[in-house]
């Protein structure tokens, strides 16, 4: 067992929120979190605190998202308290008042995308993002690792930290194929200035503890020891359990515990997860005892059988050798650049993006200018069904001068009426200035 | 009449109160080898001459069952938990005589693993051979369900003395504070109950009728007899008795600190609308965190009589003590004798509180008085600010729902209420550095007598309520119950009200004094699948902390 260092808890099970009355993000979801996490004790554990989240501002959403028509449309009390509670978390650990934290709080954000016309995936604004942002802006530019082990892609903050070479996501999933939303295969592997910064590991239905230990043994604790993050960041989605009502999988408490564990993320953000009374209580209990240098041997779901829970020879054949072909994909990252881009100087994206929990499409086409010096000028024009038609102009941050120039000679420049431009947004993440017009 | 009697551990001080009026009061050293004779020689000799059948009520605070756990003068316990997943046996094992049993229960309620009764068996022929005659049953959950306990204590049976089971001492959720504090009622069993059987013995022979009632930690008494059940219940009753003293010496209606300086230690309480705060899961003492009920006090190292230094250009108050103040004989300096260089109060010899303060002057190389004024601020400022501390922490409590976070109550104290000693030089000082009125209650000497002699009996019962298994379960009660599927939150509200009343009245409470109060009311659907196939309902109900009916405050006093 490790050093026990101190574990900060922010949690917040928002009792008086959900999306309608019978959704799975509904009050009831941590009830039974709370209980366990209670009756456990944990908060009386020397190195375990609790803290009250902050409640984000508008300012904390604008630094990520491009939200349609403003921030205040799209969110309620509830998204910036989430959000806080990640900042908070993240507070906590930058000035050294904890070594590491749990946000426990909902709801979840790893599928709202940098546009966000409204809520997909039961997510509104990207929680994880809207905290790294935060704390880049507050403790410096950090190399930052996010690992998604939620068993859903998490396609918005892929989306976000596309283009961002500071920034590595690894998601690791129920294979797109067979559950929403449909993405986060290999070939999903960062933008033209990025490239590498994402990986997707798509895994099998019925993958078990084994598969997702050798995951994270194989690649991710390998990839990790190159990238040399400051930060490891965990968007702990819970919904790989075995007794999740709407995925497939077969981690356990003890699983995730382990995972955790070994991982040892700075921060641990909960995101999705389901079954809300026979996964919930356990599988956070075995976060938070893990993450607090902990034993969790005791930690076991009254139902687990591991021997029914095994995972099929094949599978495991599967997970070694997507595990092996993705590390190898990740190790010629440099020469594929130079293949894929030749001298291309604009790369163009463009995609239909669904909004299944508000019911919403977008259209969207974005440019990323191809640059050696910054994460590249990002332009984006996007429609969506609710009649909005919006274009964005986003300096990444750090910007070089001539990423800068382009992107405010192009706002400058934009004719809204013209183009029939309802709102044109300017995101400078490199100043913190944000326009809407 | 009221009689009340604090036995601290200093002073035991008695009041007889007449109409709501000090009739009587004494104060006089406790005899720390007994404490009984204390309390009943006391008794004795405040009633001297006064016709017991005129009293109504007779309250006791006693360090009895503190003192035992302090001085670890406890029983053996004998411990079996059944503990089920989570939490590995090794963070949880309290003692030596601790057996971990099958059964489990989960969060709803119901039942994961099954008891082994030959297990069990096992377990009550080794605590035997041990000589163990107390024993507690504590599961995980039991809160929720308590028919594993029960079943574990029947297993058990026989010829142990007593056993104490964990669902009945709170209905608060935490597993580990329910061990410790059935733990610590079973190894204070015998010692309280001894206590208890000497008091009925007195008012037999002094034949009196009147009921006999006990503070409780959270500021509340409970009839003699039924405290003999719940002897843990007592602990740390003496800053209960001071908090309710200063609450009757001063009709408190409003947010509002009280200080109470002592010689070592200064004890900060915290009044919310008049009514003090109360621990949210229970008190600590010597290092257990329990789930039993109690006011919130913070205690920190400095007093009138702790030991002055000055290193490194900086003062320091406390937190040891050495002796009495060097104006009372000491032989270091001390705030008491930094306010009496000061003028601030005219006790003891200044002569030898100047000359305790001179060395210190001579090292900061200051004017003597300068030195006492630097002594008096500072020691002002370390009680204050560890006051404003214990409010932070109190306005920034964790809550659970965007209601809470967005609207929920500040405590923002206009009044500090100051006793103790030196009360008298700092409490403009404190009241200044807090941004309050201060105020100095009068009678404060006997305060915790009267407080006792005053507090209301105070109870709790904490109901859930499951429509998908149509089963309500009343934690304290150990009570599970059938109810209809469309059993209601209003439903809920009529059951909480109806057994708090009656556990009140089973603890002696008179009719005008129940005054209850919902302090948690949760309603959840539950849904399986896409549709709802029940309710969860949480409720709990309080008599909160407060002075007996026809108790107006100070002016009659």
């Amino acid at each position: 067992m490790r050093r026990r260092g101190k574990t900060g808890l922010i949690f917040f099970p928002a009792f008086d929120w959900a999306i309608s009355p019978t959704h799975p993000e509904r009050e009831e979801r941590l009830l039974y979190t709370q209980d366990q996490v209670f009756e456990e004790g944990l908060l009386d554990l020397e190195n375990i605190i609790e803290f009250k989240p902050k409640v984000a501002t508008p300012e904390d959403i604008q630094r990520v998202h491009i939200c349609v028509p403003d921030v205040g449309s799209v969110i309620t009390e509830s998204h910036l308290i989430s959000a806080g509670g990640a900042i908070t978390a993240a507070d906590k650990v930058l000035t050294g008042m904890v070594d590491n934290a749990f946000a426990l709080v909902r709801p979840p954000g790893h599928h709202a995308m940098r546009v966000v016309h409204g809520a997909r995936g039961f997510c509104n604004i990207n929680i994880e993002a809207v905290m790294i942002e935060n704390l880049r802006k507050k403790y410096g530019r950090k190399r930052i690792a996010v690992i998604d082990t939620d068993c859903h892609h998490g396609d918005g903050t892929q989306d976000i930290y596309w283009h961002d070479p500071n920034t590595l996501y690894i998601s690791i999933h129920q294979d797109g194929r067979t559950l929403y939303p449909g993405s986060g295969f290999p070939e999903e592997f960062g933008g033209p200035n990025a490239l590498g910064t994402t990986i997707n590991v798509p895994l099998p239905p019925n993958t078990s503890d084994e598969g997702f230990i050798y995951v994270l043994d194989h690649l991710i604790l390998p990839v990790l020891q190159e990238f040399k993050p400051d930060l490891i960041i965990n968007s702990a989605g819970q919904d790989n359990h075995y007794s999740d009502p709407i995925t497939n999988m077969r981690f356990s408490a003890r699983g995730y515990a382990t995972l955790n564990d070994r991982l040892k993320p700075d921060i641990a953000v909960l995101e999705g997860g389901y079954s809300i009374e026979g996964a919930l209580p356990y599988v956070n209990v075995g976060i938070i005892l893990a993450m607090a240098g902990l034993d969790y041997s005791a930690v076991r779901e009254p139902d687990y059988d591991p021997e029914a829970m095994k995972q099929p020879k094949e599978i495991t054949k599967y997970i070694e050798e997507v595990t092996s072909d993705i590390y190898m994909f990740w190790k010629k990252r440099e020469s594929l650049k130079a293949e894929l881009l030749g001298d291309a100087r604009y790369a163009r994206r463009e995609r239909n993006i669904h909004y299944d929990t508000d019911r919403i499409r977008e259209q969207q086409q974005e440019i990323i200018r191809v640059c050696g010096d910054c994460g590249g000028l990002i332009t984006i024009d996007s429609v969506a069904s609710t009649a909005n038609h919006i274009f964005a102009v986003i300096v990444p941050s750090p910007a070089c001068p001539a990423c800068r120039d382009e992107g405010e000679k192009i706002f400058g420049s934009i004719d809204k009426a013209k183009r029939r431009i309802r709102y044109l947004y300017f995101q400078d993440r490199d100043r913190d200035v944000y326009i809407c017009k | 009449m009221i009689l009340g009697i604090d036995v601290g551990g200093t002073h035991t001080d008695a009041v007889l109160l007449d109409n709501l009026q000090v009739r009587k009061k004494t104060k006089v050293l406790t005899i720390q080898e007994n404490l009984i004779e204390s309390l009943l020689g006391t008794a004795d000799e405040i009633l001297e001459g006064e016709n017991p059948r005129a009293l109504k009520r007779i309250v006791f605070s006693t360090t009895i069952s503190t003192n035992a756990i302090v001085q670890g003068k406890i029983d053996r316990v004998g411990l079996a938990i059944a503990s089920g997943p989570g939490l590995p046996p090794s963070l949880l094992k309290i003692s030596e005589d601790t057996r971990f049993v099958s059964g489990s229960i989960n969060h709803r309620g119901i039942e994961v693993a099954p008891i082994d009764a030959e297990e069990i068996g096992r377990v009550g022929d080794h605590f035997r051979k041990e000589g163990i005659r107390y024993l507690s049953v504590v599961g995980k959950f039991s809160t929720r369900n308590p028919k594993q306990e029960i079943r574990i204590r029947d297993l058990l049976n026989g010829d142990f003395s007593h056993i104490t089971l964990g669902h009945r001492m709170s209905g608060n959720l935490n597993f580990p504070r329910r061990i410790a504090t059935a733990f610590l009622n079973a190894a204070v069993w015998e010692t309280y109950n001894t206590f208890v059987g000497e008091i009925l013995k007195f008012k037999k022979q002094a034949r009196l009728e009147t009921p006999v009632y006990i503070l409780k930690a959270d500021g509340g008494t409970f009839e003699i007899g039924h405290s003999a059940e719940f002897p843990v219940y007592t602990i740390l009753s003496g800053p209960a008795a001071s908090i309710m003293g200063i609450l009757s010496l001063t009709r408190c209606a409003g947010d509002a600190v009280a200080i109470d300086v002592g010689g070592t230690t200064t004890d900060i309480a915290v009044f919310s609308g008049g009514v003090p705060l109360l621990e949210p899961l229970g008190v600590t003492i010597e290092g257990h965190r329990t789930l039993i009920r109690g006011l919130k006090t913070r205690s920190i190292g400095a007093g009138g009589d702790s030991l002055v230094r000055y290193k490194n250009g900086e003062i320091s108050i406390g937190p040891e003590r050495d002796g009495p103040a060097a104006a009372f004989g000491g032989r270091h300096p001390t705030p008491t004798d930094a306010m009496i260089v000061l003028g601030l109060t005219d006790i003891g010899d200044s002569r030898k509180a100047a000359e305790a303060v001179g060395p210190l002057a001579k090292s900061m190389k200051i004017p003597i008085r300068e030195a006492a004024e630097r002594i008096f601020r500072e020691t002002c400022r370390l009680i204050a600010s560890a006051a404003g501390d214990m409010l932070d922490e109190i306005n920034n409590k964790p809550v659970y729902t965007i209601h809470e976070m967005l609207e929920g109550k500040k405590i923002r104290p206009e009044t500090l209420y100051v006793v103790g000693g030196p009360a008298g030089p700092m409490a403009a000082k404190l009241g200044e550095l807090l941004g309050c009125s201060a105020v100095i209650p009068p009678h404060a000497e006997v305060a915790n007598a009267v407080g006792a002699a005053l507090s209301r009996n105070t109870t709790e019962v904490t109901l859930l309520a499951d429509t998908e298994k149509k089963i309500m379960t009343i934690a304290e009660e150990g009570l599970q119950t059938g109810i209809p599927g469309n059993f209601s939150r209003e439903d809920a509200v009529e059951v909480c009200r109806e057994k708090l009343r009656e556990r009140a009245l089973l603890i002696g409470a008179a009719d005008e004094d129940i005054e209850m109060e919902i302090v948690e009311d949760l309603e959840f659907n539950m849904v399986r699948g896409y549709s709802r196939t029940g309710k969860n309902i949480r409720l709990k109900a309080q008599i909160k902390p407060g002075l007996i009916a026809g108790f107006s405050g100070t002016d009659k006093t």
